[in-house]
Order: structure tokens, then sequence, then C-alpha cells
């Protein structure tokens, strides 16, 4: 083996195809059955999309790096399970490019926080946690309720969201502006187009309070209330293990 | 101090080592860029992405007026090729330096961001979150990979006794490595980040990088086809590996769609499980590649060097170089304990990441058993014993991975500072320390200087070095097995002991801890910015006969005969 290995140090491409070889085999290992074995992904038929609204929030909640404090993946331990709720499954993941599991839990994990609260009390705590929790440690957010939230390329969003894989229809694409701007303003004419295109279950509201304006807070708001809540697939699978 | 003046004479003088077909070539490439600048500023009017434009094309500008200075300059002495081509490597340590300050003072600020939120003042570039990725690229690419590339170069040409191939090509992998940094800090602070730990740079800036990337590795070809030692030396085995493999990782963990072109955000290709098996596959490995890699490397040269002695096992290297290369590419998915990864490649993280203290232990033992002979040196000299610290610190840090990735343990650390610690056991003890003492080695080598400006400075880096680590990874052991432990405890009816409120208040002893230990550390880095500045400004070089390089071999009539021998 030393022998070879004289010889192979001698080799600068010898080399360098060893070392990509050596390098390769676990990933492709670990990797490629993920795309192949169908168990990986749960079914979840009731799975629905984001809406346009629900994506620009996420895609603030990117933007502020949010991630960096709160995971969004409950694992399969006791306590998780007993503080956040039923574990998370793969597929409530399914249409997140990038997802956004986490890997630190300086504020608490936010998988399930879904109408957990009131579109009031997250506006105040986006606008200053120690408001409401003084012992917080996150960040005041007070600019997302400054700043005008920018939807005309929504449509090109979704249209990117659809070449990696989220069934966005023609229609969801065309209508993504004005369905951002109805769903944050139930009394305008835009909004009964959301409810058709993304079902009844679509939270439709003034989140910031404010029908005037759309802003930031719009945006993150309707995201926040939507994690957890894009499938039923957890809560049944919870149910199943019950019975 | 150095002046304004004396910069612009260094850099008239260096442009001076290149050709002029290198300096035309060097003009032609910044006016490409420029104009992909403005283009980029023209068609993404409107988004951020005009901002990145904007600033690649003042970057290319700033180049443009250096070149510019010297672009008269007489042509290159004929014989240079008898002598190491040492300009980008001056450059690079600097550099390093310099994103080492930044990159740790804002390590600081989010560090006191944790203890006292308010510190944020309104500002959204001044929140945590975006704040915190300028602070792990400043010190991981700023710091680590300027270190890495300047190293690097010097280490190539020694082990090879071969020159840089030409004057150009090293200028483009270290000014277009630093725009990629440039571009990444910047992003930040303007909220522009894929969201991917240490991947956060979007996808112009990762294609970028993909170019600066394959110049790299084609400089360490082409200088490694022409060397006069028959045998490529260890060092050079693991700056080859941190190339060829961060540029795998690289490219895989980026696959991602754009919005537009005109657009700064893009969409990763890949959602959900295979994103997250795809991003700790890259994230743990970027830990693998870039920062243990390519330190390896470093250490595998300087500290020998340093200690005057060879290294105790050439097998020992063997062995762990191919182990290393080979099974920390399976450990990413202990990331994943616990989640919904499917359970088989829980496992399979789990068990690899665990043999992978062997060949870890073997690159920490090979370094400390080479000291053996030279404890005495270790006793007296600082810059030796960072080396020696690095070295220990590697194998804490290593057993400490191996010890967290079993997936009892991991159900406590994971999502706690008990990580935050581990991380930094790597980054301050073993990244950082091997990083300085290889800069106080190489700093009086470079400049021809006898000795660094101050011996007892080093001794003073040293305790702070050794006093900031160590105050800082106590804190976040503490509290992160405290808050680990707190979470999952339960009362006797069977409900949760604590609310999450309840431990976090118990974090905040901790959190300050922590950013003293920070501060010391930073402030021990303060140190040797100033004391390589005054090394390298201080007057009279002595004789150039000082410098301990073995002789380049000029090159052979037919030296391209032995090319790929």
């Amino acid at each position: 083996m030393f022998n070879f290995h004289y010889r192979l140090e001698r080799n600068a491409m010898g080399l360098v195809l060893a070392i990509i070889f050596v390098a390769s085999i676990g990933g492709l290992i670990e990797i490629a059955p993920l795309f192949t074995i169908d168990e990986t992904v749960e079914d979840a038929p009731d799975m629905r999309v984001y809406t346009p609204l629900e994506l620009a929030g996420r895609n603030i909640y990117i933007r502020e790096g949010c991630y960096a404090c709160h995971s969004q993946m409950i694992r399969t331990l006791r306590d998780e399970v007993e503080r956040y709720g039923p574990y998370s499954l793969a597929v409530e993941s399914k249409y997140d490019h990038p997802m956004l599991w986490g890997s630190k839990r300086t504020g608490p994990d936010i998988a399930r926080l879904g109408g957990k609260y009131s579109n009031e009390w997250h506006v105040a705590h986006l606008y200053n946690p120690r408001d409401l929790v003084p012992e917080s440690k996150m960040p005041a957010y007070r600019w997302l309720l400054r700043n005008t939230l920018k939807i005309e390329d929504l449509g090109e969003h979704l249209a990117a969201m659809r070449v990696v894989g989220v069934p966005y229809t023609d229609e969801m694409i065309a209508n993504a502006t004005a369905d951002a701007y109805g769903q944050a303003n139930p009394d305008s004419g835009q909004a009964a187009g959301v409810t058709e295109r993304y079902g009844d279950a679509t939270n439709v509201g003034l989140f910031d309070g404010k029908p005037e304006t759309l802003t930031e807070m719009d945006a993150v708001v309707a995201y926040l209330q939507i994690l957890g809540k894009l499938t039923d697939a957890a809560k049944q699978a919870e149910q199943a293990g019950v019975e | 101090m150095i002046g304004r003046r004396r910069i612009i004479v260094f850099g008239g003088r260096m442009i001076g080592q290149l050709t002029a077909l290198e300096r035309t070539y060097a003009a032609i490439i910044l006016i490409v860029i420029i104009c992909v600048g403005v283009a980029m500023a023209v068609v993404g009017r409107g988004d951020l992405l005009a901002v990145h434009g904007w600033i690649i094309a003042a970057y290319g500008m700033a180049v443009m007026v250096v070149l510019l200075r010297g672009i008269d300059a007489a042509e290159p002495w004929e014989e240079r090729f008898r002598e190491y081509y040492d300009d980008p490597t001056k450059v690079g340590i600097i550099l390093s330096l310099i994103w080492g300050v930044i990159g740790m003072a804002v390590g600081v600020w989010v560090a006191s961001l944790l203890a006292w939120p308010d510190l944020t003042f309104d500002a959204a570039w001044a929140s945590f979150g975006r704040l915190r990725p300028v602070h792990t690229s400043g010190v991981i690419f700023g710091f680590g990979g300027n270190a890495l590339i300047a190293t690097s170069f010097h280490v190539l040409q020694r082990t090879t006794r071969a020159r840089l191939p030409d004057q150009l090509s090293p200028w483009f992998v270290l000014l277009g490595y630093n725009l990629f940094c440039v571009m990444a800090a910047t992003g930040y602070f303007m909220g522009m980040t894929q969201s991917k730990e240490y991947a956060e740079p979007e996808w112009y800036a990762d294609l970028w990088l993909v170019i600066v990337w394959v110049v790299y590795f084609a400089i360490y070809i082409r200088t490694l086809a022409r060397r006069r030692e028959p045998h490529i030396y260890v060092a050079n085995w693991y700056y080859m590996a941190f190339i060829l493999v961060v540029a795998i990782l690289h490219i895989v963990n980026n696959l991602a769609v754009p919005v537009s072109i005109g657009h700064a955000k893009s969409y990763s290709l890949f959602s959900g499980v295979q994103d997250a098996m795809t991003q700790w596959w890259y994230g743990h490995n970027a830990v693998a590649f870039f920062l243990t890699a390519g330190f390896l490397g470093m250490m595998y040269y300087y500290l020998p060097k340093r200690a005057g002695r060879p290294i105790y096992s050439y097998r020992m290297s063997i062995i762990s170089f191919w182990g290393i290369t080979f099974m920390y590419m399976w450990a990413g998915s202990h990331h994943l304990h616990y989640t919904a990864l499917p359970h088989w490649v829980q496992t399979l993280g789990m068990v690899f990441s665990l043999v992978l203290l062997v060949p870890s232990w073997a690159s920490a033992g090979n370094a400390l058993l080479t000291l053996n002979g030279a404890w005495h040196k270790v006793r007296d000299d600082a810059v030796l014993r960072f080396m020696m610290l690095a070295a220990i610190f590697y194998g804490i840090a290593t057993f400490e991975g191996s010890f967290m990735a079993i997936r009892a343990v991991n159900s406590l650390s994971h999502y706690t500072d008990w990580t935050v610690g581990h991380v930094h056991v790597g980054a301050l003890g073993w990244v950082a320390m091997i990083t300085f003492g290889s800069f106080y080695a190489l700093v009086p080598w470079m400049w021809k200087r006898p000795a660094l400006y101050s011996a007892k400075l080093v001794e003073v880096h040293f305790w702070l070095a050794l006093t900031g680590t160590v105050v800082y990874i106590f804190a976040m052991w503490n509290s992160g097995i405290i808050q680990g432990l707190m979470w999952r405890t339960f009362d006797p009816n069977g409900t949760l002991a604590y609310s999450f409120l309840d431990t976090l208040v118990a974090m905040h002893p901790y959190y300050i801890a922590r950013a003293f230990g920070g501060l010391l550390f930073l402030a021990g880095a303060v140190v040797a910015f100033y004391n390589i500045w005054m090394t390298i400004t201080q007057p009279a070089p002595v004789d150039e006969g000082a410098a301990t390089d073995l002789p380049v071999e000029p090159p052979a009539p037919r030296a391209w005969a032995q090319a790929g021998e």
C-alpha cells in the first residue's frame, strides 16, 4: 500500500483523480438515493403551495436571517413534541426552496407557529419583542412596518419556483401581484381570487392592521401564520400513532 | 505608519513584476470586470443586484488605478525564474489579517447583541440576522480563505522548488477571491442571502467564485508540472484536496434558479429533505476541506519548518490524509439526527463520524510527535507554541465532533450553544492559532527581516488568544448543556418543567462571558496585526542571504518534457 502511494504521490493528475474519486463516494451514496427512494417523502394530497404574499414573507424571513435563531424542524423526541407539537415530516418542507430547518434555537422552534397567536400579537412582537416578552433576545423589526412590500415581480418569483418543481399554475403566476394585494386586503376586489386559487382555508386578512398600504409586515405575518399549516399530514400521522 | 504614497510605490513596484503582456491581459480582464459590473447595474436596476454591479465596477476600477500607476515600469528582470514569486503571498497575508480583525470584531458585536439585543438601534443592516453571516463569512472566507491562498502559494513553490507559472494568475485568484468576499459581506448587510449556512452568497457571486477557483486549481497543476522535486509533499495533498473538494461542494450546494437575470434573488434547485442533506453535506465538508484540510496543509509545512524537525511519520500522514478525504464526506448527516431525514442516512453519518476520529488523531498526533526533541523550543518560542496549541485544539475539536455525532449525545447538544462552542474550539483554537503561528513564521521570511518586530507581543497575543478561547468555549459548553438539559426536563407530573423563556434567561450570564472571551481573542488579533505591520514597515531590511529558502532550480531547457511525469 505504501509502495503504491510512493508512486501515486509522484503523479499530480493521478493524485487529483484519486482525491475526486475517494471524496465523491460518500455524497453519492447518501444523497442520490434521497431523490429515488419513494418513502423518503411522505404522500400528502392536501399539501398546498405558498401564496405569493406568503412567499414574499418567506423571502423577508430569509433576508433578515431569522433562520439563524429559529429552527423549523421538530425532532422525534418526547420533549420536543410536547413543547412544539407533532414532529416534522419531510413532506412539510417539500416546497421549501431552500429548506429552513435551521441549526440553532436561540429562539424557539417555529415549525408549528401558524395560528398560535393573533396577527396583532405578531405585529406588536415584531415591532418590539420586549414589549410583550421582556426577557426576549430578538431584535426589533420596526422597518417591516415602514417598508412597502414589492409585489410587481412576484409572478417572476412564482415562475422560478415552478422551474425548480413547485406546481404553480399559469393562472397563479399571471395573478401573483393581484393575489398578494388581495390576501392582505379582504375588502378589495382581488381577495376572492386568492381563496379561489389557493383554497378556502387560506388566511385572508389585514395582517398589519392597516388597509391602505401593503407593507413587509403584512407578508411576514402571513408567512408566520402558515407555518405548519400547508398540510395536515403531521397531525394525521400523530393520531394514527395514538390509535 | 506607512503612508498612501508608500502603498502606491509598493503597488507600482509589484506591477513592475508583471511582463508587458501580462499587464495588457490584466487591463483587458479589468475592463471586462468593470463592464460586467456596469451591465449588472443596468440590468438589475430597481433590484439590489444593481448595487452589487456598482461595487464590482468600483472594485475593478480601483485595481485598474493601481495597474495604471505601474503600467510603464520596466520589464521584469529576465532571470526572475531564479526567484520565487511572493508578492501575492505578501498581499494575501495583509488581506487575511484585515478580514480577520473585521470578522472577529463583528463576532464580538453579534455576541453582544445576544446579551443586549437593543444594540441594533433600529437599523436593518445592524440586526443580528444580517450581521451573523458577516461574522462567519468574514472569518471563514475572509481571514481563513486569504490565509490559505497566501500560504498555499508559498508552500507550493518551496516544496516543488518551482516558481509560480506566471505573474498574472495568482493575482487573479487573490483579488478575484476578495471580490467574492466583498460581495458576500456587503450583500449580507443589504439582506442578500441564500440562507444556506456558509454558502449564503447569491448565484452570480457563486458563479464568479467558480471561475476564480478553476484558475486557482490551474496554478497548482501548472506549478506541480514544473516541479524539480519528484515527490509531491504532504502539505500539497491537503491544499489540493481543499481546492478540489471545495469546488465540488460549492457547485452542487449552490445549484439554483435566479428569478431573472436582473434579480439577485434565486431559488435553490433542491427543497426540503434533499436540500437539507445537500446543505449539511456541504456545511460539514466546508469545515472538513476548507477549515481542516487546507489548514492541515499549513500545519504540515510550517510546524516542522519552525521546529526544525522532519514530520514524525510519513505513513501516518498517508493514512490520515486518505481517511479524512474519504470519511468526512459521509459525516454531514449527523447534523440532522432525529429530523425528517431517513434513519439510515443518519446512522451512516454517525458511524463515519466516529471512525473519523482515527485519521483526525493521526494528524494531531503526527504534529505533536514531530515536536519530540524540540520541546525546549516550544517553551521559548511563542510562535511554535501557537502551532502546538493548534494541534492540541485540533485533537480536542475532532474528539468532541465525533462525540457529538453520536445520536444520543446529539439529541442533547443539537440546536444549543454547545454546537457554537464546538465550532469555536475548531475556529479559534485550531484554525486561527495555526494561521497566526504560520504568519508569524512566514512574515520575516517574506519581507526578509531578521525577526518579528516584537517577540514579547507574540507572547501577549498567545496568552490573550488562549484565555479568550478558553473563556469562550467554557461559556458555550455550560450554556449549551444547561439549556439542553432544561429543555428535556419533565416534572413528576410528566409535564415540561421549564418554559423556553426560562432557558433563555438562564443563558444570559454565559452570553456576557462569551462576548468577553471573544473580545480577548479580538484584542490578540489586533496585537498580531500591529506586530506584523511594524515588522513589515520597520526600516533597514537585512541582507537577502538571511532567507532560509532553498534556491529555485532554474528551468531546464526542456522543462515541459517532464510535465506530467
